[in-house]
């Protein structure tokens, strides 16, 4: 491969006239998970939106193997799962209704598979407003299980997650990552995360002083 | 330059293939289309309000007119295409606000866009869930309703089959309004401001044929006209739909 898988080229955001951050750059290559940090309103969410194409940035570009994602839009959503803040779930809906749409290509024994691994067995048929807020989250996860995609894309994933959840997302991500996998989160959470190949990319304040970026 | 980037990396050069990730059989469009389908009827049928409040106002207005203007039956023959037409649109408007708005707060309305399947057709399959279970059923009532209304024979079915014809272009005007302002809080007014002039062609031609069969006249052409007018909304709207929605989720 000669192009990094997802290049971020001198990115810049800016929402309701307040600059969150410009000149971002970042390379993301297969097998690696990329941590976005910074502080509460820094624009970590900002950022993953325009890394999904869901939003336009102010200027500066994101590219999918060399070319810019809104000209490859298919080829971008075929190896994109994105999990954002919401999760995406309908609330009068079972947790198995709801996937069968969010991914339609799995067959039905994938399904309660991946129900099952996230800790949801017994709870297929159950509609979802009955399910706790971690529950729902876990839910949305379950896509992970599901889908064989390239990139994941994922908006603080542990949020609501208990304890031993947090630990098997963390394997799952690393296991991703070494299949040659790319997981780019924002997350407060400190990442326990052994071997992987893992880089962080820290959106500061406006404001704050600067450190040039390198490679 | 003001932001402040680090970046770390804790094993350092561990080379990765970049294996081919295998995609599963690529799902047909028509399958995705199916499954958004029955999602969308099935949300709506667990969550009464959807279809049970076009109906109920739909039947609130007709009984409301004879009490309000003349029970007169010859009154009421004339005005009887009218008022379930008008009847028919604004509970169209009514409803459409939900279109979108659930999706949008629960985030299936992302997971829509950045699915690979085309957004036309999923656009296509939204609407037409929507349709089904907040036009067809006003159009089924319809000929029920004209009854209290003093409208019998021929006029009657003519006024169903406008409806039938009629509510699915509405359905598809509104849903470019509500898709536009998906985004903004309370944009409900904002909907009908962009669909109303929209609805009007439909409403004069949908009354004109029931009219015209009551005197005595063809109304074919009402009905060509209505016909023509849905292909065109059935091939356009979905168009502007889809891109509207990316435009209102970009925001």
């Amino acid at each position: 491969m000669d192009h990094p898988l997802i290049e971020i080229q001198e990115l810049e955001c800016v929402r309701d006239h307040t600059p969150l951050f410009s000149s971002l750059s970042f390379k993301v290559e297969a097998g690696t998970i990329t941590q976005i940090g910074g502080e509460n309103g820094s624009g970590k969410t900002s950022l993953l939106r325009i890394l999904t194409g869901l939003a336009p940035a102010e200027s500066g570009q994101v590219l999918w193997r060399g070319e810019p994602i809104h000209k490859k839009r298919a080829d971008y959503a075929d190896a994109l799962t994105f999990i954002g803040h919401l999760p995406g779930i309908k609330a009068q809906l079972s947790p198995l209704e709801n996937l069968r749409c969010l991914a339609p290509s799995a067959d039905k024994p994938d399904y309660f598979h991946a129900l099952a691994e996230v800790g949801l067995r017994g709870y297929e048929d159950s509609p979802c407003y009955t399910l706790s807020a971690g529950q729902k989250r876990r839910v949305a996860l379950a896509r992970l299980y599901l889908e064989q995609r390239q990139v994941w894309i994922l908006d603080e994933p542990f949020t609501a997650i208990d304890k031993k959840g947090v630990e098997k997302l963390e394997a799952l991500l690393v296991s991703h990552a070494e299949k040659g996998g790319v997981v780019i989160l924002t997350t407060h959470h400190e990442l326990k995360l052994g071997a992987a190949t893992f880089q962080q990319v820290l959106l500061g304040r406006p404001k704050a002083p600067s450190a040039d970026y390198e490679h | 330059m003001s932001t402040k980037n680090l970046e770390q990396s804790t094993s350092k050069e561990v080379l990765v293939p970049d294996t081919e990730f295998v995609a599963r059989a690529p799902i047909s469009e028509g399958r995705a289309f199916m499954r958004l389908l029955r999602r969308d009827l099935l949300a709506s049928l667990r969550y009464r309000n959807d279809w049970v409040n076009p109906l109920f106002f739909l039947l609130m207005v007709v009984t409301l007119f004879p009490l309000g203007i003349s029970p007169d039956p010859k009154t009421l023959t004339m005005i009887a295409p009218g008022v379930l037409w008008i009847a028919a649109l604004l509970s169209t408007l009514l409803a459409v606000d939900s279109l979108f708005l659930q999706d949008f707060e629960d985030g299936t309305l992302e997971q829509l866009l950045l699915a690979p399947s085309s957004l036309y057709l999923m656009v296509v399959a939204k609407v037409f869930a929507h349709w089904l279970v907040t036009g067809l059923p006003v159009a089924l009532l319809a000929p029920i309703l004209s009854i209290m209304l003093n409208l019998s024979g021929e006029g009657l079915w003519v006024l169903m089959l406008t409806l039938l014809l009629g509510t699915p272009t509405l359905a598809l005007i509104s849903a470019i309004g509500a898709a536009l302002t998906v985004g903004i809080s309370r944009g409900g007014m904002l909907v009908s401001l962009i669909a109303l002039p929209l609805h009007v062609p439909v409403l004069i031609l949908g009354t004109g044929a029931v009219q015209a069969v009551s005197e005595g006249f063809a109304y074919s052409a009402h009905l060509s006209l209505m016909m023509a007018m849905l292909a065109l909304a059935v091939v356009l709207a979905p168009f502007a739909i889809a891109a509207s929605l990316r435009i209102s989720l970009g925001g």
